[in-house]
């Protein structure tokens, strides 16, 4: 009862979104070279299924690595100012000012460095920008360990690392998954930027841009329907992993 | 006889913005085996500094730490700690917060021995059939409890205790100083308590040390003559009201209130 619930709520709910969306298109009249309706979808899914199979696999296999760099990165970096002072004085002006800048200005500095390396390119910016939530949610994660869980173990004269692995690594492990489910989103926003700014471009990304050059509105509204479904599938396998790893920083329900 | 914990004119000042800030002064200290040693003393004097001292966790300006004849100078095997925050591992059971530990000082302990030793002490401060539930699931006071038998799973040589009953409510702490009596009997350790509560001090300790107020030094030191089934109701007698009194002018004087009226 309550596991058919967990799913007929968020169905229902996505039901009632392609319903409105379908009857302010059918009020005002859109023509579909103006406005997509939902019903216009199935169609261009049918034109282009062998497409979207080929270009969602390129897109998701990008965000996933950079997003797997990002981890790897991130939780390094994290590691660094955790543990010390002066590295996060030095490290976080320089991060936030990375933070505000807008990615699209880095496609054409990366397209240059790397020229021609589509993939190469494309993983990287998702990477350049999902890294952030991660480094600071896990240098934050690790600062403010309670002084007792260190001196635990440090009074049996534990090692570093040992304290880091039995101790810290586990009481980071809940944040650390509430930064990797913005990363998740963030990073498909970056290959996608990619895809859809540099020339020849492949995935999803070049696939909307597609659907621009010729004016096939269903066509960019399927992809961007399918990049959201990407996403939705993602993000659900972050909380999958979550519950796994940290599933006893969820409070039983009251 | 050699003491098994001897602080010898211990002086300590941390480092601030304001300049140094003196928190021991000529510290000495003496805990024979086995013995129960309480110290009181007013907020903010330094006991805490005390504690992790004897821990091995930081080092004296000036002045030794002597542990079982050897002079402390990292952390070492042999010690137990427990706070008044009991932090627990939220991630691990009962049983495996316990058994923690015994990870760290014998790891090729086998499992089960591991398993079997803590619930041998879960059993004994009366926590068998929590052992599989989570910390978030047990109250306070069994999160102490359970706190303490991570304390002293690995049968440490000395027990050291900041202030470990301090957040609970009467009733639950005086069940888990009766906790403490009936653990002691049955698994000898020595014990530095640092609390804030005389009777606390007196129900448990052998010897309480009064430390005056910042920069700490020993004020007092009062050897407890009560026998060692000590019961609640010793605390309501007149021998022990006497010694509240004494211990009470003492706190008093550590204050820098010596003889106020109020």
């Amino acid at each position: 009862m309550e596991s058919l619930q967990k799913i007929a709520v968020p169905l229902g709910a996505i039901l009632a979104f392609l319903t409105l969306w379908e009857a302010i298109v059918w009020v005002n009249g859109w023509p579909n070279y103006v406005m997509a309706a939902p019903s216009d979808l199935p169609a261009a899914y049918r034109r282009f299924w062998p497409l979207f199979l080929q270009m969602g696999w390129q897109t998701l296999w990008r965000t996933i690595a950079g997003l797997a760099l990002a981890v790897l990165f991130g939780t390094f970096l994290g590691m660094v100012m955790g543990f010390s002072r002066i590295a996060r004085d030095a490290l976080y002006p320089l991060l936030v000012g990375f933070n505000a800048i807008p990615k699209a200005t880095l496609v054409p500095v990366l397209a240059l460095l790397f020229i021609g390396r589509h993939d190469f390119n494309t993983v990287l910016m998702a990477f350049l920008i999902s890294f952030f939530p991660i480094a600071v949610s896990v240098g934050i994660g690790l600062s403010t360990l309670e002084p007792e869980y260190r001196d635990i173990l440090r009074s049996l004269g534990a090692s570093k690392i040992t304290i880091f692995r039995k101790i810290a690594l586990p009481k980071t492990l809940p944040e650390f998954f509430g930064a990797l489910k913005v990363a998740v989103t963030l990073a498909f926003i970056g290959t996608n930027l990619v895809e859809i700014v540099s020339p020849h471009g492949r995935g999803l990304g070049a696939l909307f841009k597609s659907g621009e050059t010729n004016g096939d509105y269903p066509l960019m509204f399927a992809v961007l329907i399918a990049l959201a479904f990407l996403g939705i599938v993602l993000y659900y396998g972050v909380v999958a992993l979550e519950k796994t790893f940290a599933g006893w920083a969820e409070r039983p329900a009251h | 006889m050699a003491n098994l914990i001897d602080i010898r004119g211990v002086t300590h000042a941390y480092r601030t913005k304001a300049g140094p800030l003196p928190v021991l002064d000529n510290l000495n200290v003496a805990v024979p085996e086995g013995e129960f040693c309480a110290v009181v003393g007013p907020s903010g004097c330094g006991k805490s500094t005390l504690t992790r001292l004897v821990a091995g966790l930081m080092k004296p300006d000036r002045g030794e730490v002597w542990l079982h004849g050897e002079l402390v100078k990292s952390p070492r095997k042999t010690v137990g700690m427990a706070f008044q925050n009991p932090v627990m591992l939220e991630w691990r059971t009962i049983l495996q917060n316990v058994i923690l530990p015994l990870e760290i000082v014998a790891p090729s302990m086998p499992k089960a021995r591991k398993e079997a030793r803590a619930m041998e002490l879960l059993e004994m401060v009366g926590l068998a059939g929590f052992e599989g539930k989570t910390p978030s699931q047990l109250s306070g006071g069994m999160r102490q409890r359970a706190s303490l038998c991570r304390a002293i799973v690995h049968k440490p040589d000395v027990l050291i205790m900041d202030e470990p009953f301090g957040a609970l409510d009467n009733f639950t702490r005086e069940d888990l100083w009766q906790t403490m009596r009936d653990l002691r009997a049955k698994e000898p350790f020595t014990c530095v308590l640092i609390t804030h509560d005389l009777r606390e001090s007196l129900f448990l300790g052998d010897q309480v040390i009064v430390l005056s107020g910042r920069p700490a030094t020993t004020q007092y030191v009062m050897d407890v003559t009560l026998p060692e089934d000590r019961t609640l109701d010793i605390l309501y007698t007149p021998e022990v009201a006497d010694m509240l009194h004494i211990l009470r002018d003492q706190i008093r004087i550590a204050q820098g209130r010596d003889g106020a009226v109020h």
